[in-house]
């Protein structure tokens, strides 16, 4: 009933082959976006957005950065942490350095210079494959959070290590240090995810994201039909690394604004945005949005409810917290091992039959 | 309808409840976590000290408190998260209990108009007040604890370092770095050598730094440690024999947890401290009789008089003090966060005030100004008996060699002022 394809024809190629084919779900995404972009910059605050949206909104850039990566192209990687690392002190350095040029450019450049730092690591891919990249991906993370905290030039020499974000305008409008608007800091954040999913979508349906795909499904295959594994393989480092360099950016310029980069970029990081991108769903744009939303906004939620409205003891809601997400990811790779992409695949396709399934 | 209902009713929930009260304080704790063996006790002194007010007193000044308790785990993002939802409760005071944290809440405390009070951890040049006017770490800081455990040295060794060989053991974050500035200064003038060994988080796997220990011989080992890290780096002195009156802890390596495990090897240990140790005071007497008898201590109840819970205690007592002197001030019940600020501005802890409280000589007397909001850095240094199990004072409280460390706060804070843009002043 709500996905009526009856009388919806297509009568180009062009049409036929967009990303949302169906009426409904196409008017649906204007929706979200206009509400996104027009609606919810008028009522957000402080508080949902640094707890809730930004780190939605940056873990879903580093997830469809990963996304490319592991689920289009087929190559473990357990180095994201210590790329996002790369991307916040590239945004630091650049920041500190020119601090006449926009921050909008230094977001850009720090992702390229996350590219070329992938491509570097993403070298050993070539002769490798599966858990030995996976490990070879694991030297990047402990190497990079290592470099950041041995060499006092990408901090700047400060005494405590930490690197801290300047104020940086963009329009006039300050969107890092500490006066920022949640408005301000939210719509940055949200320009760049969406740019960051609607190339992310264009690559992977497009030439280069065949390729990849051919690489993941069977390398030597792909090398017989003219895909070049050495180009398709760092293609697909660089530009997930790139994205995840972004992420990296904004996750120190804009949400946090003080980052100690073994605390914040170490492993746990790594795990954290590969587990979105399992649960959401591998080679999926909007398994990585749903993953993200999954690992972001569970935990608060159970904290609010939990401790906000039970008023249980903060330390019996955190350990809750932990044992309730872990169930639930068992629970939903049971139900469904693509993850949640795959469900609402599953659930458009219900809908479409709704209310009278054969 | 169904469906509205349930997500209305996650979006209340996602949404941070409000809570209802006159005084409000809240607790960046963590119960949970590599660091939850240190973050109990402190945040249970903290909250026990608080109920004791108001089952006793009735609050303070008669406004009672409500304490907001929220779980970090010891975690930047979750402290972030934290501080945004609690907030919007008319928060009077951020004691986040973690330098990561501090300085992610030091620019938007800042913005905000909330008081932060990082008690011995933070950023150090903090202590100025004229450039950090809504941050306060008194009564003491990393570089007078570095400086004191210096002059201790000194004493220890006839008045001379020269020649000497100190190590210093590190948790490899801003927290552990945070001395080495101090440090470095000092070896300069007394002449020591220093040899830096980090330990990154969470400290389980110190051999080679204890390996380099072993190979070096330094003279003397300092440690800058917190969470598991410290009971480690116990038993690894112990393992290799480490004379262990030559290691002396900073303040949060000094606690009961990080030297039991190491059991009668881990006797002679020194930590410093800011504030008096046991349960020895009359005030703990009041704390047996309204909270614990009351059924009401936190967490397990089982920490009382511990090293971490005595802090937890001061530093809630200090928040409290704070309060009484602001509204005295302003005149007024009911505090907002720039009242609370002033109150703190104008603390001044004299051994009456403190005996008057119930636990006279449990830290040093000292004032805060504009110029100055880290106290006087009055620091003693205590040492493990592990026969009877406790922890004994062995000096007095020393004050630190400011003729160091007042430069370095100045160029500090002058750096930091420069960097976001603050012209110093007191108005």
């Amino acid at each position: 009933m709500f996905y009526r394809e009856a009388g919806d024809f297509k009568t180009s190629y062009k049409a036929d082959s967009q990303t949302f084919p169906i009426k409904f779900d196409r008017y649906r995404y204007y929706v979200v976006l206009f509400v996104a972009f027009a609606l919810i910059p008028l009522v957000i605050n402080d508080y949902w957005v640094n707890a809730i949206f930004m780190p939605f909104l940056i873990y879903s850039i580093a997830a469809i950065g990963l996304n490319i990566l592991v689920g289009y192209c087929g190559q473990v990687s357990l180095g994201t942490g210590g790329f996002m690392a790369v991307g916040a002190y590239a945004v630091y350095k650049l920041m500190t350095a020119f601090p006449e040029v926009n921050i909008f450019f230094h977001v850009i450049l720090a992702g390229g210079i996350t590219a070329f730092v992938g491509v570097l690591f993403g070298l050993p891919s070539l002769r490798i494959k599966g858990f030995y990249l996976a490990v070879a991906t694991l030297a990047a993370q402990f190497f990079l959070v290592w470099l950041f905290n041995r060499v006092p030039w990408f901090y700047n020499y400060s005494a405590s290590g930490q690197i801290s974000a300047p104020e940086r305008t963009v329009f006039g409008v300050e969107v890092t240090g500490a006066n920022t608007d949640a408005w301000a800091t939210y719509l940055f954040c949200l320009v760049f995810t969406f740019v960051c999913a609607l190339i992310a979508r264009n690559l992977t349906r497009g030439a280069q994201g065949r390729k990849w795909m051919a690489i993941r499904d069977m390398d030597i295959a792909a090398e017989i039909i003219g895909v070049d594994p050495l180009k398709a393989k760092l293609s697909a480092f660089a530009v997930s690394s790139f994205f995840v360099g972004i992420s990296g950016a904004l996750f120190f310029a804009v949400y946090l604004g003080a980052v100690e980069v073994g605390e914040v970029f170490g492993i746990n990081k790594s795990f954290l945005v590969l587990f979105m991108v399992i649960i959401g769903g591998l080679g999926s744009i909007f398994g990585s949005f749903a993953g993200a939303a999954f690992l972001v906004l569970l935990p608060v939620f159970l904290k609010n409810a939990l401790v906000g409205g039970l008023g249980w003891p903060t330390d019996l809601a955190a350990h809750l917290e932990f044992m309730i997400v872990g169930a639930l990811i068992i629970v939903f790779l049971i139900a469904e091992p693509h993850g949640l992409a795959q469900l609402w695949r599953v659930a458009k396709e219900k809908l479409r039959l709704w209310p009278f399934p054969h | 309808m169904k469906l509205k209902l349930i997500s209305a009713a996650v979006a209340a929930m996602i949404a941070a409840a409000p809570a209802m009260a006159e005084l409000t304080f809240t607790a960046l704790s963590y119960r949970t976590g590599p660091y939850a063996a240190n973050g109990i006790p402190f945040a249970d002194g903290y909250q026990d000290y608080f109920t004791l007010l108001n089952e006793r007193d009735g609050g303070i000044g008669g406004e009672r408190v409500n304490l907001v308790e929220c779980e970090t785990g010891y975690n930047t993002e979750k402290g972030v998260e934290c501080y945004e939802s609690t907030k919007g409760t008319g928060a009077l005071v951020y004691q986040p209990l973690s330098t990561g944290i501090t300085y992610q809440l030091i620019p938007k405390a800042t913005a905000d108009g909330i008081p932060v009070h990082s008690m011995g951890y933070g950023r150090t040049s903090a202590k100025n007040g004229e450039v950090f006017r809504n941050i306060f770490n008194y009564p003491a800081n990393y570089w007078d604890g570095a400086s004191v455990a210096i002059k201790h040295l000194l004493d220890v060794n006839g008045g001379a370092l020269d020649g000497k060989k100190i190590a210093l053991v590190y948790h490899n974050s801003a927290y552990g770095k945070e001395p080495i500035r101090t440090l470095e200064e000092l070896a300069k003038k007394h002449g020591f050598e220093l040899m830096l060994l980090p330990v990154d988080h969470p400290g389980q796997e110190q051999k080679s730094q204890w390996l380099q220990i072993r190979r070096e011989r330094p003279d003397h080992v300092l440690m800058w440690g917190w969470g598991v890290m410290n009971q480690v780096a116990i038993q690894e002195a112990v393992n290799i024999r480490y004379p262990m009156e030559n290691f002396i802890g900073i303040w949060w390596s000094g606690s009961e947890n990080d030297v039991l495990p190491a059991g009668d090897g881990a006797n002679g240990y020194k930590a410093l401290t800011f504030h008096n140790t046991g349960s020895n005071f009359p005030l703990f007497e009041d704390i047996q009789k309204y909270v614990v008898g009351a059924g009401k201590a936190a967490g397990a109840g089982d920490q009382i008089g511990t090293a971490l819970y005595n802090r937890g205690l001061y530093a809630a007592m200090l928040a409290a003090e704070a309060a009484k002197t602001a509204q005295g001030i302003h005149n007024t019940g009911p505090l907002t966060p720039a009242q609370m600020r002033d109150g703190m501005e104008n603390l001044e802890i004299t051994e009456e005030k403190m005996a008057a409280l119930g636990l006279p000589g449990f830290g040093p007397s000292f004032k805060v100004s504009c110029q100055n909001h880290g106290g006087d850095g009055l620091t003693a240094v205590v040492q493990w008996d592990a026969g009877a199990k406790q922890w004994n004072k062995i000096t007095d409280f020393i004050a630190p060699d400011a003729d160091v460390l007042n430069p370095l706060v100045e160029a500090d804070a002058a750096a930091y002022a420069a960097e976001s843009g603050i012209t110093p002043g007191c108005n």
